[in-house]
């Protein structure tokens, strides 16, 4: 059977928020943008909306003042590994740090009817997976989600979402699902064809010579 | 038969991976101190150099203080945590031998400011940066998009970029505007139109005679708002402006330019090319458009009336409802019923000469309204702000009550003290409107600058003619 462990699955709560066009910059604002590290992160994921102040990076989460109506401050919805919201879901800015902040909170998947496409690409580099299904399935998720604590089962090979007795099928590229399976690293892939990219930067240096020239 | 965008594509494909996605060669990076030192870190860790050193070009923007002095350096940041990120870039440029243009620089600025006036940026040139904005770059007919900080790693061990192919939009803005109408308001005014999420997925080309009338740095500001209807890349393709523009800023020598101008005179899409999607705009009646809410698609003309939430169906009443909430919205019910607080000009959408020049030409010999209680103009580079004091604009701008600073992104997003106070409303040239984006529960109106600068003299907006 597959299961978590072996990254063919993800299972776990659902949280959720009812709103489109959720920013890179209400995913984390800038001020934690100023941390030089990869991780650590997760207290200040929608940090606006979790917290009644404002915060800054170092000040950590029992310091502040939590925004208890907000539903990833609320038991069991705390411990979401799967987050549904609308429509343009990472628009804005191109920081990584929106994926971190996600990934170090918990969550693994994100389920909307639309993606920021430079959100979308870094997802898959860190090991959360974007679902993108129709804006109806949206609606019908919603429903179910907002009557009751649900838990959801992601098959990733499948490419289904298992929610009790219902089955949601999505569509995501096999080399991205791949991604996420094997965390395959993206530089060791591409240097195994370093002597395509010399060849191709050769004649790139004979046919448009100006670009190769700084001051 | 072919687009631009096909074209540019074409060009700098390396190869396909197995996985199907392609490698782009990757002929100009930008790097800035925020998204670049986990791409350091990785490369270090990983034992590699930049594949090719000359082709990354740094400099510190988002965190610098525009307060600063001649003398200053980036120890005497303040803010301990953004000294340690601009020190960090200063230690990975010295480490790897990668030209920066450092705090310290006269020719420092905002990345997409600096990368086109230097002449680092080229007609043709496949361009990245870790920054949704490098969008920019596409007015000079370039492939140019924002990357995440993986990327900004990949791209400097190997030199290309893995990515999938966009589809083809065409945007044409037809016709001539109104006077006091700029760049800005037709971007605006197209996001209205399209929504943040229309261009997803897409490459759009921006033409139509509009485009053809206006210059560089207009263009410049149409692509950088690409990224706000959710196109990752925008450009237009080369023109005799554009060599103009390159011709004015290059180092290149003289053999070698007409060279590569002929190679970009021959930038286009072809008469016959397929795009997945057309639009066309008539721009001739447009009006200056100004933000109400908290997506730049939530916009209006300036003396249009706030939307209402009953003016809206079921399913999007609560997105306007929570945007009118956040902007403290109550009764009024036009644009020019809010009294702003605050008022900035700059950002990598408007800092540029003639974006300064149109400012001034609206503050000359009035003063700061009385309301406002700060109105900084943040010129986007070393090379804007020496040009424009050599103009005396700083002069009209600070005899009127701005305060005139250093470059840098500054109030745009407000990671260096250059911030809103909760519940400040501000007049924005900048591009996102977005909830905390300029300083906790700040309030941003996103307009142009000759709009921003009639709100500073009047303190509410209006009609600047």
């Amino acid at each position: 059977m597959k299961s978590n462990s072996d990254g063919l699955m993800i299972d776990g709560i659902v949280g959720y928020i009812d709103r489109d066009n959720i920013d890179t910059d209400q995913i984390i604002p800038t001020e934690y943008l100023k941390s030089i590290k990869k991780f650590g992160f997760e207290d200040y994921l929608f940090d606006g909306w979790r917290y009644h102040d404002d915060g800054r990076l170092g000040v950590k989460k029992e310091e502040r003042e939590v925004n208890k109506d907000f539903i990833l401050n609320i038991s069991p919805y705390n411990k979401s590994k799967i987050l549904l919201a609308k429509d343009n879901f990472g628009c804005g800015s191109s920081r990584e740090h929106a994926v971190w902040a996600l990934r170090d909170f918990g969550i693994k998947a994100v389920i909307a009817s639309s993606f920021g496409d430079i959100f979308y690409n870094n997802c898959f580099k860190n090991g959360v997976l974007p679902i993108q299904l129709q804006k109806n399935q949206i609606e019908e998720l919603f429903k179910t989600v907002e009557d009751e604590i649900v838990e959801f089962s992601i098959d990733l090979q499948e490419r289904i979402i298992i929610n009790g007795d219902k089955e949601i099928s999505f569509d995501v590229e096999d080399h991205l699902i791949d991604r996420i399976i094997y965390g395959l690293d993206d530089v060791d892939i591409t240097l195994k064809e370093k002597d395509k990219i010399y060849n191709f930067e050769k004649n790139r240096k004979e046919t448009r010579p100006w670009i190769f020239i700084n001051e | 038969m072919k687009t631009l965008y096909d074209k540019l594509w074409e060009e700098h494909h390396v190869t396909q991976l197995d996985s199907g996605e392609s490698l782009l060669y990757i002929d100009r990076h930008y790097l800035h101190e925020v998204t670049s030192p986990q791409a350091f870190e990785g490369l270090s860790k990983k034992n590699l150099k930049p594949w090719r050193l000359k082709a990354n070009i740094a400099t510190p923007d988002h965190n610098v203080p525009t307060t600063r002095g001649d003398d200053f350096d980036s120890e005497k940041i303040k803010d301990e945590i953004s000294k340690i990120q601009v020190v960090e870039l200063d230690k990975n440029c010295n480490t790897y031998g990668i030209k920066q243009f450092d705090i310290k620089s006269t020719k420092q600025g905002i990345v997409h400011v600096i990368g086109p006036e230097l002449g680092y940026t080229l007609p043709g040139m496949t361009i990245v940066c870790g920054d949704s904005h490098t969008s920019t770059h596409g007015a000079l007919g370039c492939l140019a998009m924002g990357i995440g900080t993986s990327e900004v790693e990949h791209v400097l061990a190997t030199q290309c970029l893995k990515a999938s192919k966009l589809k083809n939009m065409r945007v044409k803005f037809e016709g001539t505007p109104p006077e006091n109408v700029s760049s800005k308001d037709i971007v605006l005014y197209f996001i209205g139109q399209i929504g943040t999420a229309g261009g997803t997925g897409y490459a759009i080309e921006f033409a139509g005679s509009y485009i053809e009338q206006i210059s560089i740095e207009s263009r410049m500001t149409i692509c950088n708002m690409a990224i706000e209807a959710g196109a990752k890349v925008g450009l237009v393709a080369p023109d005799d402006k554009t060599i103009m523009y390159v011709r004015k800023k290059s180092f290149l020598d003289k053999e070698l330019l007409l060279k590569a101008e002929d190679h970009w005179s021959g930038l286009k899409s072809d008469e016959d090319a397929f795009f997945d999607k057309e639009v066309t705009i008539d721009i001739s009646k447009i009006k200056p458009q100004v933000t109400w809410g908290t997506s730049p698609e939530m916009v209006v003309n300036f003396d249009d009336d706030i939307p209402k939430i009953s003016d809206y169906s079921e399913q999007n009443k609560k997105n306007i409802e929570l945007a009118r909430h956040y902007m403290g919205i109550k009764d009024e019910s036009k644009l020019s019923d809010l009294v702003f607080d605050k008022v900035f000009i700059g950002s990598c959408t408007n800092s540029r000469i003639e974006d300064l020049r149109q400012a001034a030409g609206i503050v000359k010999g009035k003063f700061v309204a009385k309301n406002i209680s700060e109105a900084i103009v943040v010129p986007g580079s070393g090379m804007v702000k020496e040009q424009a004091e050599q103009e005396g604009l700083d002069k009209i701008f600070t005899e009127a009550g701005f305060i005139w600073r250093a470059p840098g992104c500054s109030m745009c997003l407000g990671m260096n003290p250059d911030q809103l106070k909760p519940y400040e409303r501000c007049a924005s040239t900048s591009n996102r409107n977005f909830e905390g984006r300029q300083g906790y529960l700040g309030r941003t109106h996103l307009m142009s600058p000759i709009m921003a600068a009639f709100t500073a003299i009047n303190g509410t907006v209006g009609d600047p003619l």
